[in-house]
């Protein structure tokens, strides 16, 4: 597929960019703030800004552009933003309960320590 | 019919998704219905409970709510870590569920964990709990509430 950006008319060009800034930003945004907060459970929280409208914005402007550009309808992008937001929890839950693992395991006060359910996680680790 | 396609939405799916990455034309249409049929029974051959959706009607309505969600908690969150508010200190809460449904805990996680400012770190199967770290966390109830009444109740509409 040849695409000539010269054939983008401004409306979409300028929406294009809008989305396009939108969703770097707020990527940019969580990784900042990765790279800054100061705890682990604080720091999952920024990257989520990059999964849902950093990734929508990026994808919505990449749909405007390739749309206008070669006139039909290019939906094609979308795909990228379900399979990034149905894959996030799978690496998340993974990181989240290792970290809580860790943190239950050295009875680090920040964290909710085993309920009453303790007794029946210790048998199970016992007998595996 | 369940004989001929065991997972009627998956196959759905995988079929729009081969034409949107292929291109709709006859003979892609004809390779992604044989590609989604053979799919679906590899599924069937694990032998997966397919989940029956109960009301269509709450679909639209749940996608709206989190699509209104994910919107003001990107800006709030992207407010917090700009310096423009400021954070009540972060923490945990522990959410007592109803449904004990796969699909609708899996679609769950997912609007939790795509939901800027809360993340599912751990599931407890035998008290049905979930425990979220929230961001910015005001008032443990309301969350308690948010999750419970606002996409628990229409999970619980569309899939039990």
């Amino acid at each position: 597929m040849s695409v000539h950006l010269a054939d983008v008319p401004l409306w979409a060009a300028i929406l294009a960019a809008f989305f396009l800034v939108l969703g770097a930003g707020l990527a940019l945004l969580g990784t900042i703030g990765l790279v800054r907060l100061p705890t682990f459970y604080q720091r999952i929280h920024a990257p989520t800004l990059g999964t849902s409208w950093g990734a929508a914005g990026m994808v919505l402007a990449s749909m405007i552009i390739f749309t206008a550009a070669s006139g039909r309808l290019v939906l094609h992008e979308i795909l990228i933003g379900v399979f990034v937001t149905v894959t996030t929890p799978v690496t998340l839950m993974m990181l989240g309960r290792s970290a809580l693992y860790r943190d239950r395991s050295e009875r680090n006060p920040e964290v909710p320590q085993f309920g009453a359910s303790d007794a029946d996680d210790d048998t199970a680790q016992g007998a595996s | 019919m369940r004989w001929l396609l065991p997972y009627p939405l998956l196959a759905l799916a995988l079929a729009l998704m081969w034409l949107l990455l292929s291109g709709v034309s006859p003979g892609q249409v004809v390779l992604a219905v044989g590609v989604a049929t053979g799919a679906s029974h590899a599924l069937a051959a694990l032998g997966e409970a397919s989940p029956a959706i109960r009301r269509w009607l709450a679909i639209p309505t749940l996608a709206g709510v989190v699509f209104h969600d994910i919107v003001v908690s990107n800006l709030e969150v992207a407010g917090i870590l700009l310096g423009i508010r400021r954070t009540r200190g972060a923490g945990f809460v522990t959410v007592p569920l109803t449904t004990r449904s796969p699909s609708a805990l899996a679609i769950l996680s997912i609007i939790v964990t795509s939901t800027p400012g809360t993340a599912w770190i751990d599931y407890d199967a035998a008290r049905n709990e979930v425990l979220v770290h929230v961001f910015d966390l005001v008032d443990e109830a309301h969350w308690r509430q948010l999750i419970a009444e606002r996409y628990e109740r229409l999970l619980m509409e569309i899939f039990e």
